[in-house]
């Protein structure tokens, strides 16, 4: 996955976890959580889409790399 | 209608979902009713057969509203705990809002309990709906409240509602024209269409006719003109098709649904925002009663969360993500076993005295995106374990967004759980929900110095809250509550 396709897949997901809010209208350097007021169940979800859109596990402990638009994307596309 | 909430004066009836000789359980949803906070699903009280459906779909009526009459099956149907009561049992069917009050015996039994602020009074006048103002509309002015916008339009023009359900649809003729066609003995082959694209219209058919007149009925002359139906529109049953007084009802009824469902796309944004402000009414309304009528107090304790964190941390590591859990099913665990070793914080405060809770049905409240809250319960959550209290909440919140919350999970709440810590705040002092006694507030879970044996470390610790109702305890019993709260938290392999 590139990282624009991986930074599309996440605000197709925040769209739909969220869909009051516009992830678009954030910086890529913002933190997700704050800028859509997303709670801990909220986040979950969006945990959980993303790693089954994208096949891959990810770990509580991958948390914080999920924290922006920019290093999500850095994570998904990394190896 | 029943009182889904406190805060609930009158509600919309949006779906029906049984029919008049349905059987049915207590239990069953039975309806779907629109609220100032949500659509809910609203669960019948009893057990029978449905006998009547009274209240039609997008009329709104005010709460003690019989909504369908049941036949019940021999079993007794008892008033609830929290004194919520539902539509009537077998009683004449006479209660329509709008008409003069339930008639005096059975009616008046089934419905008084639950509010006191008499449910009847105001709303009787805005929502006539149906009939009377459809009669004078214009003349009234602007109802107090934000008005139930869907019916509105169309009605206000007698005699020049146009018949959108027919011209508007895209095919060459309707049932309802083609019905009209046979009862003239038309041939639709042979006329031409005078509707968009061709369409043949109901004009078309009469034009082709000839110069054959509709009879109708002289009180159906004058209710059509009183409520604005286009005769033309109108099918009689009648002998010889004649138009009576009832086929006029049944098209301005239509009538106004047609003009309901055109409108719904354009009214959704309308609706957002009045829904907004009229559930930022009911929220003012009961949250000043509560602090007109409770005599609060409050107690608090910072708790560590090292031991729960450490446990939650080493569970979810081997599991999907579906599967983990967030402190917050712990905290809700906590909250509800605590609630059980102190009862005299888990029920409600009615006439006078405390009424314990039949079970632990634990009110969470949930922020609602766009604004607003609202506090649907976790029934028997003292019996659930951290994973199925989990499951419940998870699916409490995308019910409650999505506007799903059946009738019991707004009504049941024996305690109610306030958790801003995703918010970023340390802590949360809240206020209580009548008739309830108390509600727990947790703040953010935040790194913090702490001591422990003289020696000083960084934990994560959260501050816990309660605000409880002074009538029916004491600070002493709230700082027993938060007591627990704190020793179940350290032992996290237990809850």
């Amino acid at each position: 996955m590139t990282p624009e396709q991986a930074h599309q897949m996440i605000t197709d997901i925040l769209r739909e976890i969220a869909p009051d809010a516009d992830p678009d209208t954030i910086g890529d350097d913002a933190d997700i959580r704050d800028a859509l007021e997303l709670d801990s169940l909220d986040f979950l979800n969006f945990v959980e889409e993303l790693s089954q859109r994208s096949g891959r596990r990810i770990d509580e402990d991958d948390y914080p790399q999920l924290a922006t638009l920019a290093s999500g994307a850095k994570f998904l596309a990394g190896p | 209608m029943p009182v889904l909430g406190a805060d609930m004066d009158e509600g919309t009836l949006v779906e029906w979902l049984v029919k008049p000789g349905d059987q049915i359980h207590k239990g069953d949803v039975i309806a779907v009713v629109d609220t100032a906070k949500s659509a809910i699903e609203v669960e019948s009280f009893h057990t029978g057969t449905v006998a009547e459906l009274i209240t039609p779909v997008g009329e709104t009526v005010p709460v003690g509203t019989v909504l369908a009459t049941i036949t019940e099956a021999g079993e007794e149907a008892g008033g609830r705990g929290a004194g919520q009561l539902q539509a009537g049992v077998g009683r004449p069917a006479v209660a329509l809002a709008g008409e003069s009050a339930a008639p005096a015996g059975e009616a008046a039994a089934v419905e008084a309990p639950k509010v006191k602020r008499g449910p009847v009074k105001r709303p009787r006048r805005e929502r006539a709906a149906g009939k009377a103002a459809l009669a004078n509309a214009g003349s009234k002015p602007a109802p107090v409240k934000p008005a139930p916008a869907k019916p509105a339009p169309g009605r206000a023009r007698p005699g020049r509602r146009p018949v959108p359900q027919i011209t508007a649809l895209p095919i060459r003729s309707t049932p309802l024209v083609r019905h009209e066609a046979e009862q003239l003995g038309v041939d639709l082959a042979t006329v031409r269409g005078s509707g968009r694209g061709g369409t043949i219209t109901r004009a078309d058919v009469e034009h082709a006719a000839g110069s054959r007149r509709r009879r109708v009925t002289p009180l159906a002359r004058r209710l059509a003109a009183e409520l604005g139906v286009d005769l033309a529109a109108v099918t009689g049953t009648g002998p010889d098709s004649a138009v009576r007084a009832d086929d006029v009802r049944r098209a301005a009824t239509a009538g106004a649904a047609g003009a309901q469902a055109g409108q719904a796309a354009h009214a959704a944004q309308a609706d957002r925002a009045r829904r907004a402000e009229s559930m930022r009414h009911a929220i003012a309304r009961l949250m000043a009663r509560s602090k007109r009528e409770i005599p609060h107090y409050y107690v608090s304790n910072t708790v560590d969360m090292g031991a729960a964190l450490a446990w939650l941390r080493e569970r979810n590591r081997s599991l999907e993500v579906s599967e983990r859990l967030v402190p917050a099913a712990l905290l809700l665990r906590a909250t509800a076993l605590a609630a059980r070793q102190v009862p005299e914080l888990n029920g409600y405060w009615t006439e006078d005295h405390f009424v314990p809770g039949e079970a632990v049905h634990l009110g969470v409240a949930i922020s609602l995106r766009g604004g607003g809250l609202i506090t649907p319960a976790i029934h028997h959550a003292d019996d659930l374990n951290p994973v199925e209290l989990m499951g419940k909440l998870r699916d409490l919140v995308n019910r409650a967004r999505a506007g799903r919350l059946r009738s019991s999970e707004l009504t049941d709440a024996t305690i109610t759980v306030t958790n801003l810590g995703d918010q970023g705040v340390e802590s949360v002092t809240g206020v209580i929900y009548p008739p309830q006694v108390a509600l727990v507030g947790f703040g953010k879970i935040a790194e913090r110095p702490w001591a422990v044996g003289g020696l000083l470390g960084v934990r994560p610790v959260v501050v816990t809250t309660l605000a409880a109702d002074h009538r029916a305890t004491d600070g002493y019993t709230g700082g027993r509550f938060l007591t627990v709260v704190a020793d179940l938290l350290q032992r996290p392999e237990e809850l």
